[in-house]
């Protein structure tokens, strides 16, 4: 008994040591949880209820600003076209990444220059992007209609035409799909070639052994690029704020959450209402995300590794 | 980390599976056609690009367009550093993104180190908050931050692109826990029975052992540093203190059509760094993100 209490002694303070060098370690992160992440998360919770324009202090206003969001015309439109684009960018990422994996896993001569070159627009700057992609849309003298026209398009006014603003972003967000090739490339040469051959041996066609086989087992990898892909298109700024100067035109078409988000704190300095914005924006991502993973349950295969 | 994608066994396993049946002549043809296709996608932006900066003024309206411009204006980049102020800019983004890229490694790797290699208890249970706070947007706390900035008297300065770095970001950490765990306990058990302490440890065994997975985060780093926007967007005012990304947005708006040429220029260059990065360092490249999807 003695022996027991003294060896849980001997553990507990040698537990307290470990708990002091291990916190030491994080400690850095301790505190930017606290000051980058707590703080500012609850901060804006309690701003979204204020009103704030900001350089006075925040006055206490209860559910005004998200009863005056739902009121709000052009935040109605942010609404719509944040996901208008999330549900146009996200599927034909997801489908056109998985598609040039597959092509690149099969035997292609030339694989690291095919690689390299479907992975240089995910690593070029967003801003220089946006500024080459602007003058590509441009309707008279652009790129991208001059091309269509090889193939007896007429091509619309892309930025310039509100029917067509949102299509030109979900196109551009193609382009930078390298990324997640490279990372479904890596899931795909970690599925079993065992399984591949047996299912051959078996008769099952090239379709059959795709749909059976390849997808489920890398489709952890395509849950986790899902996710990340939606939060990111929730949040689409950047592309946006430089094309349009900000402005979210023609007639509020690219006027993502993000951005009025943006005008409502440093165009018109209404911090609060902005907090509000930016509390539905999170939990939009959150009630996806939660979503993703419910509906996923059933058709996500985590045996693979 | 072994997720090479050149290697014998991946080519073989390629060669192997189903494509066997699919590699008649009219498969291999339709399978690098739409490669091609792609390929093409890809690279006329960059080509274009490219192209537009050696450009005559003359010549950005024409249609159709021009590839070859004729004669190639290669002043269009003294021009950008002339009248785009071209190179403060990129000064700008060294003075912010070397001190950022230092920070982000020595952070990340201290408190990955405390997740990985420290037997503390209830460690996985805040192993699980840094998880769970990668979800929280950006946009979520950017305002009580700015207000943060404005209170300390930092606006307009480079410490708030700076320092939150120096305090870990939980992709690096997860990312850093992931390679540390894997390494063998072994390595480590010598050093503990001889009594080094865990700091020691830290620097004079793990560190060295974790170079391919430093040099991932450092990548990164450099990346996310180099192509921010929103961050010098929302704490810079002075023109003169912008950061590239903010720079050449800045030159697309104050300059019109006529300037683009030398615009392209200085968008040309602002990507040449990262490019050359990509081409010495490929192999890191390809396999953090790889590694980046896998263990997710």
């Amino acid at each position: 008994m003695t022996a027991a209490a003294s060896s849980f002694r001997f553990s507990s303070s040698r537990d307290r040591r470990r708990l002091a060098t291990g916190l030491l370690f994080i400690s850095p992160w301790i505190l930017g949880f606290i000051v980058f992440r707590v703080y500012p998360f609850l901060a804006s919770l309690y701003y979204s209820f204020t009103f704030y324009p900001v350089l006075r202090s925040p006055r206490w206003l209860g559910w005004d600003n998200y009863v005056n969001l739902f009121d709000d015309p052009r935040f109605l439109i942010s609404l719509w076209n944040s996901t208008y684009y999330a549900l146009g960018a996200v599927p034909l990422g997801t489908l056109f990444g998985i598609l040039l994996a597959m092509l690149l896993n099969m035997r292609v001569r030339g694989l690291s220059a095919f690689r390299t070159i479907f992975f240089l627009p995910s690593i070029t700057p967003i801003v220089a992007a946006a500024i080459v992609w602007l003058w590509m849309f441009n309707p008279r003298s652009g790129v991208v209609n001059y091309l269509l026209s090889f193939v007896g398009i007429n091509g619309p006014a892309w930025l310039g035409d509100p029917q067509w603003a949102k299509a030109a972003l979900i196109l551009m967000s193609i382009w930078s799909v390298g990324n997640a090739v490279v990372i479904y490339l890596a899931a795909l040469q970690d599925v079993p070639r065992e399984l591949l051959e047996a299912s051959s041996l078996d008769g099952a066609n090239a379709m059959q052994k795709i749909w059976n086989i390849t997808l489920p087992m890398i489709s952890p990898v395509i849950l986790f690029n899902v996710i990340v892909g939606l939060i990111a298109a929730f949040q689409f700024f950047t592309q946006v704020h430089v094309m349009t100067d900000g402005r979210g035109s023609p007639a509020d078409s690219t006027l993502m959450m993000s951005i009025y988000l943006y005008q409502s704190a440093f165009e018109f300095f209404k911090m609060g209402y902005a907090s509000a914005q930016a509390w539905i924006l999170f939990l939009i991502i959150v009630v996806f995300t939660m979503v993703l993973f419910r509906v996923s349950g059933r058709l996500v295969y985590y045996g693979g590794r | 980390m072994a997720t090479s994608l050149d290697t014998p066994r991946a080519q073989a396993a390629a060669s192997t599976t189903g494509v066997q049946r699919l590699s008649r002549p009219l498969g291999e043809t339709g399978k690098y056609l739409v490669l091609a296709l792609f390929s093409a996608f890809f690279m006329i932006p960059l080509v274009w690009m490219v192209s537009t900066s050696l450009k005559n003024a003359e010549e950005l309206p024409l249609y159709p367009p021009i590839w070859i411009p004729d004669p190639i204006r290669w002043d269009n980049y003294v021009t950008a550093f002339v009248e785009g102020s071209l190179g403060g800019y990129l000064w700008n983004t060294v003075v912010v993104t070397v001190p950022s890229v230092i920070g982000a490694v020595l952070s990340n790797a201290l408190i990955a180190y405390g997740f990985a290699r420290v037997q503390w208890p209830g460690r996985d249970y805040v192993f699980a908050v840094v998880l769970a706070t990668m979800i929280l947007p950006d946009f979520v706390t950017f305002i009580p931050l700015y207000l943060i900035f404005r209170d300390l008297n930092w606006l307009n300065t480079y410490y708030p692109l700076i320092l939150p770095i120096f305090l870990g970001s939980p992709f690096f950490i997860f990312l850093l826990r992931q390679f540390l765990m894997a390494l063998p306990a072994e390595l480590t058990d010598a050093a503990h029975v001889d009594g080094a302490s865990e700091l020691l440890i830290f620097l004079r065994i793990v560190i060295p052992l974790a170079t391919p997975a430093l040099a991932v985060v450092a990548l990164f780093q450099f990346i996310g540093s180099w192509n921010d926007y929103f961050g010098p967007l929302i704490y810079l005012s002075d023109v003169d203190k912008y950061t590239i990304s903010l720079g050449i947005a800045n030159m697309e708006s104050a300059y019109g059509f006529s300037n683009f040429a030398w615009i392209m220029a200085a968008t040309c260059m602002s990507i040449l760094p990262i490019i050359l990065l990509f081409f010495f360092a490929q192999r890191t490249f390809i396999e953090g993100i790889a590694l980046t999807g896998l263990k997710g």
